[in-house]
């Protein structure tokens, strides 16, 4: 493959303190070199003059619905949704039909992700067999065939004693177990936040407590076995705060966020918007401001999308028959620049590493930075570009998202895959 | 007739402009009152030998009631045809979506039959604001899951104010399951817009959360609930709550929330009693407060037709066709 110099443009790699103007040569799908000024010399020139140029996102959260949904989502539709919102990695959740239990499974994701070569798809295996909470998988032959976490995501893991054992055995293998945190009795039924805008609208709430329980719960597990917990989309202070707490205590405790979770609380619900029915909900004013505090002070570990397509009839639907989730990839690097660069709180530096490389980190994959040698994957971001969401626009067959008609600022304008794009 | 109709119109605050009636919520206290005074002059209807006006001649309400109910489909059923309407009821109990068609599709094939008005019935909250933004027809919400209820509402505060004379500066206790209640939500918008000071009494799991803030005192004492109210207003309450393990037994609902003759003793000598229905006798109301002197619930029930006749006319006068001039009510 040719050489290809990326000139002109405002380098940002968290994970290897630049933050400036560089030039990035590509060659063979690596990247070469890294200067503030690299010659031609025969390459071709890709001029990003005004653009952040920045390594390519890792989603961490992703349901790409392929096996047995794929009237949603697919591991093609997905990965170009991918490329759009600048992500050239997902990890993909097991809730599928089957959902990723077994090896077979994980096998399938691998071959049709490098079939397509449109993006790396990182598959995240079940913890329990079918994700009924009753039987561990079999954990080494999942993260022999590749997995790089283990999650029953969708439900929790919510017997305690398997939690435990989950923790536990999951400690040979040095990676996480994501957990969904969710006490299914306290949030049975619920489809919104329990509070004002559930009691207005009559919706049958979920209170913070139903994730804040568990989330204690699985710290409490984490430092009695030693384990590595992940939780998943974290959505009220209450969980902030124990995160935090146990973070100092030095418990093997990890996070996220999503963009909606940042961005917007439980009023999104009003007159009866299915398209902000996600799980966990919406919360409040003061839950937003807990999160984003929680990322800024560094306890919760990074950002990621919970991308859950839907079709847009089951969308359409009533706001109890509606299924949860939003699709996420393509509006989150600009809903976070609204919600964090815009006002403050993120430098553009530390918002890219929330998306790059700390999301690889937790991944345990050598991506998300622009070191010489690693993959060429490269997000080109016009940071002053306005544009509206239009859900039928999107890449994704999830055409449905809780930000439609607003306008936010900051463009992924191309992504480099392997240096192609 | 006609004359009484003219001078209730020009006392009227508010014109009416709204495709639908889906809450009370978002309706002014002008909007409330019009719908009031426009059932006022309904009601004479109902006392006529012939009771019917010509009002809604030609035009086709459908009944689409996703839930079982009979006093509300009744009640909307006879009020369209004394509006010479003409009606057609759809229940069906089954969820739509079970058959693989969203309720959107129902109602776009009822659309596509060229139906006026539909008035909604659906035991999940939203259906009727759903169906309303897609659907060219007007929109009555005749009760979606714990959301509201506006016609009961509007019934509610009819009767007040033919038995009070007033709904302003009344105090107003709502007794019993007020999470799970349409009835109460639409009250309690109703009554407050109105000026009445609204109570919600009932045992905490049957609360629900930051209720206060929509302008209501609490209180879980039913005494304290009774004492100085000029109506009381008891809700229905149902066995599902007692496997939710929201109260612990109907038997110890009664004890602690049930109105008796008793507790009765400590109520303002002119208070009224008053029941969405259908009571259950000897739980939530016992039989002979149910039926006594205080009682206005078959009141509630006559005035209903009176207001589901206002809501239909207006809703349908504000769908703003040409030959909807000099459709008002004459003496047939």
């Amino acid at each position: 493959m040719a050489k290809l110099l990326i000139r002109g443009g405002h380098l940002i790699d968290p994970a290897n303190g630049r933050d400036g103007r560089f030039d990035l040569l590509l060659e063979r799908g690596k990247i070469a070199d890294v200067q503030p000024a690299i010659p031609a010399n025969g390459a071709r020139v890709l001029d990003a003059a005004n653009q952040l140029v920045v390594p390519g996102f890792v989603d961490l959260h992703t349901h790409l619905r392929q096996p047995g949904r794929e009237d949603k989502e697919t591991i093609e539709s997905g990965c170009l949704a991918a490329l759009r919102g600048g992500f050239t990695a997902v990890c993909a959740m097991p809730n599928t039909t089957p959902p990723t239990d077994h090896r077979g499974a994980v096998d399938f994701i691998h071959r049709e992700a490098q079939r397509l070569g449109l993006a790396a798809v990182h598959p995240i295996g079940a913890i329990t067999k079918d994700r009924q909470g009753k039987e561990l998988t079999d954990f080494g032959e999942l993260f022999g065939a590749g997995c790089i976490a283990l999650s029953d995501d969708g439900h929790p893991v919510a017997d305690a004693w398997l939690m435990r054992r989950a923790l536990e055995y999951a400690k040979v293998f040095g990676r996480p177990l994501i957990q969904h945190a969710e006490e299914p009795r306290l949030a049975a039924g619920g489809v919104v936040h329990e509070g004002l805008v559930s009691t207005t609208l009559g919706l049958r709430g979920i209170p913070s407590e139903a994730e804040s329980v568990l989330v204690s719960r699985d710290i409490a597990l984490a430092e009695l076995t030693g384990g590595w917990i992940h939780f998943a989309h974290l959505s009220c202070a209450q969980s902030v705060e124990l995160i935090r707490q146990a973070k100092r205590r030095g418990a093997r405790v990890t996070c996220e966020v999503t963009p909606h979770h940042l961005a917007l609380t439980h009023e999104a619900v009003e007159a009866f918007n299915a398209d902000a029915k996600v799980n966990p909900p919406l919360r409040t004013e003061p839950d937003r401001q807990a999160l984003l505090e929680g990322l800024q002070d560094g306890t919760i570990d990074c950002i990621a999308t919970d991308h859950a397509p839907h079709t847009e009839w089951e969308k359409a639907a009533d706001f109890d028959s509606a299924p949860f989730g939003t699709s996420g990839l393509e509006t989150a690097l600009a809903v976070c620049v609204e919600t964090l660069v815009a006002p403050g709180r993120l430098s553009w530096s530390r918002l890219i590493e929330k998306l790059s490389a700390a999301p690889a980190k937790l991944a345990g994959l050598a991506a998300g930075t622009l070191s010489v040698g690693a993959e060429a994957n490269v997000t080109f971001i016009d940071p002053s570009a306005r544009w509206t969401v239009d859900p039928q626009r999107f890449a994704s067959k999830g055409k449905h998202s809780p930000f439609a008609g607003c306008t936010l600022t900051g463009a992924v304008v191309r992504t480099l895959y392997r240096g192609v794009g | 007739m006609g004359a009484t109709l003219t001078t209730s119109r020009a006392a009227q605050t508010a014109r009416w402009t709204r495709k639908d009636l889906l809450d009370l919520r978002t309706l002014s206290a002008g909007e409330i009152r019009l719908i009031l005074q426009t059932a006022e002059s309904f009601r004479e209807v109902s006392l006529r030998p012939i009771k019917k006006v010509p009002a809604l001649r030609g035009r086709t309400v459908v009944n689409l009631f996703f839930e079982p109910s009979t006093r509300t489909r009744t009640s909307f059923e006879l009020a369209a045809k004394r509006l010479s309407a003409d009606i057609v009821n759809i229940t069906t109990q089954q969820s739509s979506l079970s058959k693989g068609e969203t309720v959107l599709d129902t109602v776009r094939n009822l659309e596509a039959l060229k139906v006026d008005i539909l008035v909604i019935r659906h035991a999940a909250a939203g259906v009727p604001h759903l169906v309303a933004k897609h659907a060219a027809a007007s929109v009555i919400n005749a009760g979606d899951g714990a959301h509201e209820h506006p016609t009961q509402a509007l019934l509610d505060l009819f009767t007040i104010q033919e038995k009070k004379g007033r709904i302003e500066g009344l105090r107003v206790s709502i007794i019993g399951d007020i999470a799970h209640s349409r009835v109460a939500r639409s009250n309690i918008w109703g009554l407050t817009k109105l000026g009445a000071q609204v109570t919600v009494c009932g045992p905490p799991t049957l609360l629900p959360p930051q209720i206060e803030q929509l302008g209501v005192r609490v209180t879980h004492q039913l005494d304290e609930a009774i004492r100085g109210s000029d109506v009381l207003m008891l809700l229905r309450i149902q066995h599902e709550r007692q496997e939710a393990m929201l109260i612990p037994s109907l038997r110890e609902y009664r004890l602690t929330y049930g109105l008796d003759q008793d507790r009765m003793s400590r109520a303002k000598p002119d208070v009224l009693i008053m029941h969405p229905g259908p009571v259950n006798r000897g739980v939530e109301l016992d039989s002979s407060v149910a039926d006594g002197p205080f009682s206005v619930i078959l009141d509630q029930v006559t005035n209903g037709l009176a207001v589901r006749m206002a809501a239909l006319y207006l809703v349908a006068g504000a769908q703003g066709k040409p030959e909807d001039a000099g459709m008002f009510p004459a003496d047939a």
